[in-house]
């Protein structure tokens, strides 16, 4: 062939190379997407198996007081009631989003709007520190510091839903801030001007309009910090007594769903009953935590600033 | 009550607020490093662990700790550039791309103890790696991808338009603009994502029980063949990490000395954090003055 035609027809160099780079890339998003869909199948094959395989009803899986997978109830059923677990998980994630809000909602106010110096100064890396401390070592100080502190002030054993709530609190406290933080920074300046202009104090502009304008930016901040209650393992499991019983109050030993899952999933057999009811439980983690981005997702879409 | 005095008390309350987090904090450091660092000793870091009597250290902990960070970063960050790369430069603006960035976003939002559990079932189980380093990196990559593409995917979009319309007029291709112009423009921003994801990684430990395994055979430190089971190179033995460490003896407790030894351990696991931290701070930026001689 004619060397001028060929080299007009044929793929360049250039554009061969482009095209490698792209598919190269593509794969790379293609395996992310691929874990996701992987990681959603095979919990939700061997968690639903505890329903198709096992025929336990739904129903008393979810509102079954008693978890007891390797024996039978009275009438002939295994007893793998969660809701002692999932009621526990519900608990230390509400109780500590209730604690920390606050919190984390006055340090962002002060670092944003009351001393902006001292909070990029100070308080930036202190959350920045917070968040970086691995879940182990604020188990461990739960575990020698949380834990006494529950058992000489309201005696116990101190191990509970109190103690899980208070090293929870700490976990997700600078999560939240510092996603306020950023909420609270995306406020048009002009939004304070107007205020203050019309002779309202410092207080009577955070509270009137900086506040009210990033309402949909905390409420993410806050699921956010929910989603990583929720989802926290050993932390908890560390300092909540693991007794899969329905917590009767806030300073007997009772558990999540997260403590059980790692206390059990190696003493079990893959495949038995008790297994599956594991896995279960990982699958209502797994939910749940879809569950929280969708509430992200609608909270976003519904209170953009506009 | 007249508003001057609510703006006063709301404000001395705001600063009562900041100062208990600060608070907070100090305690937390302080009480780990008082009460850790008498133990930690150059014996205490490089002697092997004791189950049943006092005085073992965490030297096996510590030399697996850093192994697996090594392997799941050389794991996780060709993955991560690749698509981070894809997200910024070639994602087009419909919805495969929502799509793709949805699940991204589900993955980082998993719990991880999930994401363990997964990792457990596929390579300990299916794929018979057993409970080794080889399960244990693969786990963490799953956990670090969705956090270290997101980190590449801002650090590449704050690179102006501007070095990309340079690169496309000089004729060269999309590809070769990002690998020659983009990426190199971006290296302190890609650094500082890669060492604050090096310093979850070195913390984890949900993910890792159930895939590393929670025992640390005795290695040879003489031996540096990868295929020898007592080598501290082999992939395919069970290692079990420093906070992996803190937890077992902390919920076991048959260790006799288990709470001085996990104030070390924990004191050893803070300050690797805090230099990750520090690292993360100022390599970013002292890179950055280094190689492209600005200030």
């Amino acid at each position: 062939m004619d060397p001028i035609r060929e080299s007009l027809l044929k793929k360049s160099k250039a554009s061969k190379l482009e095209m490698r780079g792209k598919i190269i890339t593509y794969f790379c998003i293609g395996l992310i997407v691929a874990i996701v869909l992987a990681i959603f199948y095979f919990v939700a094959s061997k968690g639903l198996a505890t329903f198709f395989t096992d025929k336990v009803s739904i129903k008393d899986f979810l509102l079954g007081k008693s978890w007891n997978p390797g024996t039978l109830d009275k009438s002939g059923k295994p007893e793998v009631g969660a809701l002692p677990m999932i009621s526990g998980s519900f608990f230390v994630t509400f109780l500590s989003a209730l604690i920390a809000t606050p919190f984390a909602i006055g340090t962002a106010i002060f670092m944003v709007e009351i001393s902006p110096n001292k909070g990029s100064r100070i308080l930036q890396p202190v959350t920045e520190l917070l968040v970086g401390i691995p879940s182990v070592v604020y188990g461990f100080i739960g575990l020698s510091v949380v834990v006494p502190f529950v058992r000489s002030i309201f005696g116990g054993t101190g191990f509970g839903i109190l103690s899980g709530t208070f090293v929870l609190f700490v976990m997700i406290l600078p999560t939240v801030t510092s996603m306020t933080v950023d909420t609270l920074k995306s406020v048009p300046r002009y939004y304070r001007e107007a205020s203050l202009a019309l002779g309202a104090t410092r207080w009577q502009t955070i509270y009137k309009v900086i506040l009210r304008a990033a309402t949909p930016g905390i409420m993410t901040a806050v699921v956010f910090g929910m989603a990583r209650a929720f989802g926290e393992a050993l932390a908890v499991q560390m300092v909540i007594g693991n007794a899969s019983l329905m917590p009767s109050s806030l300073i007997t030993p009772s558990s999540t769903l997260t403590s059980i899952l790692t206390m059990g999933i190696g003493n079990t057999v893959m495949g038995s009953l008790e297994n599956n009811a594991l896995w279960s439980l990982a699958l209502i983690l797994l939910l749940m935590s879809l569950f929280f981005n969708m509430v992200v997702r609608v909270i976003g879409k519904r209170g953009a600033l506009k | 009550m007249n508003p001057k005095k609510a703006d006063k008390i709301a404000t001395s309350i705001l600063y009562g607020i900041a100062g208990f987090v600060v608070l907070v904090l100090a305690a937390l450091l302080g009480y780990i490093l008082v009460r850790g660092l008498p133990h930690v000793s150059w014996q205490f870091l490089t002697t092997p662990a004791k189950s049943f009597s006092s005085g073992g250290g965490v030297g096996i902990q510590l030399f697996n700790s850093f192994y697996l960070l090594l392997l799941t970063l050389l794991i996780s960050f060709p993955i991560s550039l690749g698509a981070g790369i894809w997200l910024s430069e070639y994602a087009k603006n419909n919805w495969v791309t929502t799509v793709i960035r949805t699940s991204v976003e589900i993955l980082s939002s998993l719990p991880s103890v999930v994401v363990g559990l997964f990792g457990f079932l596929i390579f300990v189980v299916q794929f018979n790696f057993g409970f080794s380093i080889l399960s244990g990196a693969l786990a963490l990559t799953f956990f670090n991808l969705p956090l270290l593409t997101r980190s590449i995917e801002e650090s590449l979009r704050a690179i102006p338009y501007s070095q990309r319309e340079a690169g496309f007029s000089l004729g060269l291709s999309r590809w070769e603009t990002v690998t020659r112009v983009v990426v190199p423009d971006a290296v302190p921003g890609i650094l500082t994502g890669v060492i604050l994801s090096a310093g979850r990684i070195f913390g984890e430990a949900a993910a890792l029980i159930y895939t590393a395994g929670q025992s640390a055979p005795a290695l040879d430190f003489t031996n540096w063949n990868p295929a020898n089971i007592a080598s501290p190179l082999n992939p395919m033995r069970p290692a079990e990490t420093l906070a992996v460490h803190i937890w077992k003896i902390n919920s076991e407790g048959i260790m006799p000395d288990a709470s001085a030894v996990s104030a070390g351990a924990s004191a050893v696991l803070i300050i690797a954090v805090l230099l990750f931290n520090f690292l993360a701070r100022f390599g970013g930026k002292a890179l950055y003055r280094k190689i492209t001689s600005s200030k």
